[in-house]
């Protein structure tokens, strides 16, 4: 990367930083804490700007190492990531929040697992842990070990800010709703119908999973992480699996990249279809549900028939996939694929163009482009607010590079924008899967199974490792640490549901109430693997 | 207009009869309940896999309104209680006020291996080993998670349709 190393070789050339390893691709760098806020607004001024992937505080004051911080920053020009590396915070580190808003809940939780503290944060309230945890409750903490802390938990009153004047009211909403949803608290502040703020209160269905993952072998991490999220699994699964095959030095076969990169697209077209379909119930248009529903469940019979699942879990191992279908099968799969596209092509103007469908999604829930870029919005809720950001298109992995991606883009930020870049895309991946399926019928070229086996010895011990995949909400990112036993040391998901909610009490404002359920479902996000 | 009916002759009938038969079986609830249920849906951490196969079952090819099955919006007109999740802590308090709010007779149906008896989850730090911690479950619909004929079975015996 030009200019990026250079800077932070001469950076106040001061004895702290130290270069640990710099490649082609990824560099990690350690850094002291006091100089995070000026190395990040450093590289949050290059052009193209960077957007963080994940950040992560891990414990590691059984190694002499205190406890350390990660921020992985991706610069999509050059295809470049950064990792940060902050050692030895004793209880806190400076607040990077105010310089790059996206780090806001990550710096909050850290607070909440760990009990550090993130000096300078704009707004230090708890986050994963509602209010009502005893004293002291910290469980990332190596030390913590799993407890009856839960029986103690006592429900305490959640701490919102306060509006007053005359016709203001609060509306509260949730956690349980009307519907067959996750749970979540709105808080909407009103005066008459038009929303003048609104607070979300996530992590309801907060378990304490990257906890549980701690000493677990590599095996069972997958099978709990492919359960963070029921219909972005494969994705999780295979961002943990690129992270494990990372710390192995192992690369998969064509075949495995193959038919990986065909599980990523049959999941964005089972998920796109159905959101596509929720947006329509979402402000009573039935008609454009009942295809959608019907479009989706065909496709996840699909997966179920021939993946064996209807999530598609299982189906993606660390050093390739579980099993691979033959020419047949890969036969049947594309001819049952051209049929839907074709489904969808006859159903899809049915809402592009109702008029009365078009008055509720247009300039409703506008996301402005800055505030996308500040809060790292990922996924389709970033493109159709016209960031050009499609993983698939700025990182080399996968068979992507050869199907040449190209991010589907709208300018208007609105509910419509974000339907709109669904159906782009689910047209896109249709096409892909064509291509993809054509070569899968031809067969390997070679003796190619699809799965290349990790030998145990090679695991690169409290190393830490990132994966990365477009899900259907935007990329999902697994960061990895083994310990001396190839177990689970540290696991941090971060998925795209948690880098865009922070954005979604953004849009509200300036929509009425009823608005609200089309501009969540135009996001589409998840709350358990926010919550995890 | 005329391209959607020809669309909907064309695609025909798509909802799966099987399965309910119209002479009782054994049940243990009251016959008043036995030709409508009215479900209301909780989720208590479960990872949504669980959450989409319900809502799954209201698509076309499975149609739970055939059967005499729907999903209210409110706790207050529901017999039925469908959880999914392994009970999270931070939910636990809500989940009793859900089943406070229910008229009697009610019943609690634990839906997926979550439910069931914490699944994959169990150990962790903030969620308690299945529903039956939290409420008193009724039926138990194993699976990770139960595909859609598997919920509308258990439901279908559940009122002695099958
Ligand atoms: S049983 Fe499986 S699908 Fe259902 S909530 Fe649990 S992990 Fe998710």
């Amino acid at each position: 990367m030009l200019g990026l190393r250079e800077y932070l070789q001469s950076f106040h050339s001061c004895p702290g930083t130290v270069i640990i390893e710099w490649k082609k691709q990824e560099a990690i760098v350690e850094v002291p804490s006091r100089d995070l806020p000026e190395i990040l607004t450093y590289c949050l001024a290059m052009k193209p700007r960077p957007t963080w992937l994940t950040h992560v505080v891990n414990d590691e004051r059984q190694l002499g190492r205190g406890f350390c911080l990660y921020l992985v920053l991706h610069f999509p020009g050059e295809d470049f990531s950064l990792t940060l590396f902050a050692k030895e915070i004793i209880d806190e580190f400076p607040s990077l929040a105010s310089i790059y808003p996206a780090l806001n809940w990550s710096e909050r939780e850290v607070q909440d697992l760990f009990g550090l503290q993130a000096v300078g944060h704009p707004d230090p309230r708890s986050l994963v842990l509602h209010p009502g945890w005893p004293k002291g409750f910290h469980p990332l903490r190596k030390d913590y070990k799993v407890g009856d802390e839960r029986n103690e938990f006592k429900r305490a009153p959640l701490v919102f800010p306060e509006m007053h004047g005359d016709g203001m009211f609060q509306v509260p909403v949730g956690p349980i709703h009307a519907g067959i949803i996750e749970p979540g608290h709105f808080r909407f502040y009103v005066n008459g119908e038009p929303v003048l703020h609104l607070e979300a209160q996530l992590f309801y269905t907060h378990k304490g999973i990257e906890k549980l993952l701690e000493g677990k072998s590599i095996k069972d991490g997958l099978r709990i992480v492919e359960r963070v999220c029921g219909v972005c699994a494969l994705s999780h699964g295979l961002a943990y699996c690129e992270a494990v095959e990372k710390l192995a030095d192992v690369e998969v076969s064509r075949q495995a990249l193959l038919w990986r990169t065909i599980l990523a697209e049959l999941e964005r077209i089972y998920n796109h279809i159905g959101d596509i379909g929720n947006m329509c119930a979402g402000v009573g248009f039935a008609l454009g549900n009942a295809n959608g529903s019907q479009c989706k469940e065909k496709l996840q019979r699909l997966n179920l028939e021939f993946f064996g699942h209807r999530f598609l879990r299982g189906m993606v191992v660390p050093g390739g996939v579980s099993s691979i279908p033959g020419s047949q099968d890969s036969q049947s799969i594309l001819n049952r694929l051209l049929e839907l596209s074709k489904d969808f092509e006859d159903w899809i103007p049915l809402l592009l163009d109702h008029d009365g469908f078009r008055q509720r999604t247009v300039t409703t829930g506008i996301l402005k482009a800055e505030n996308a870029l500040d809060f790292g919005v990922t996924g389709p809720a970033a493109r159709a607010s016209g960031i050009a950001n499609d993983w698939r298109e700025h990182h080399a992995h996968l068979l992507y590079p050869e199907l040449n991606v190209k991010s589907m883009i709208e300018q208007d930020g609105d509910a419509c924008s974000r339907l709109l870049v669904r159906v782009n895309e689910t047209r896109e991946s249709f096409r892909f899967l064509d291509t993809l399926l054509r070569e899968a019928i031809k067969g390997p070229a070679s003796e190619d199974k699809g799965t290349t086996p990790l030998t145990l010895e090679k695991f690169r011990q409290f190393a830490p490792a990132w994966g990365c995949v477009e899900s259907p909400r935007g990329t999902d990112v697994i960061w990895l640490m083994l310990d001396g036993e190839d177990k689970i040391y540290r696991c941090r998901i971060r998925s795209a549901s948690y880098a865009n909610w922070p954005a979604v009490p953004l849009t509200a404002p300036g929509n009425i109430v009823p608005d609200f359920p089309i501009i969540n479902k135009s996001f589409e996000l998840c709350y358990s693997c926010c919550d995890r | 207009m005329w391209n959607l009916m020809l669309r909907k002759f064309k695609m025909g009938r798509l909802t799966e009869k099987g399965g309910n038969s119209l002479t009782q079986q054994k049940s243990s609830i009251p016959s008043s309940f036995r030709q409508s249920l009215q479900a209301r849906h909780l989720d208590c951490g479960s990872c949504n896999g669980c959450d989409w196969e319900l809502t799954a079952l209201g698509n076309s090819f499975y149609d739970h309104q055939h059967f005499g099955i729907d999903f209210v919006a409110s706790p207050r007109h529901a017999d039925l209680l469908m959880c999914t999740g392994p009970a999270s802590t931070q939910l636990v308090m809500a989940a009793h006020e859900t089943f406070e709010a229910m008229a009697k007779p009610k019943w609690v149906v634990a839906v997926g291996d979550c439910a069931v008896d914490g699944g994959v989850f169990k150990g962790a730090y903030a969620s308690a080993n299945g529903m039956g911690e939290v409420l008193p479950v009724d039926v138990k619909i194993p699976g990770c998670p139960p595909k859609p004929e598997d919920i509308i079975n258990a439901l279908l015996e559940f009122m002695g349709k099958r």
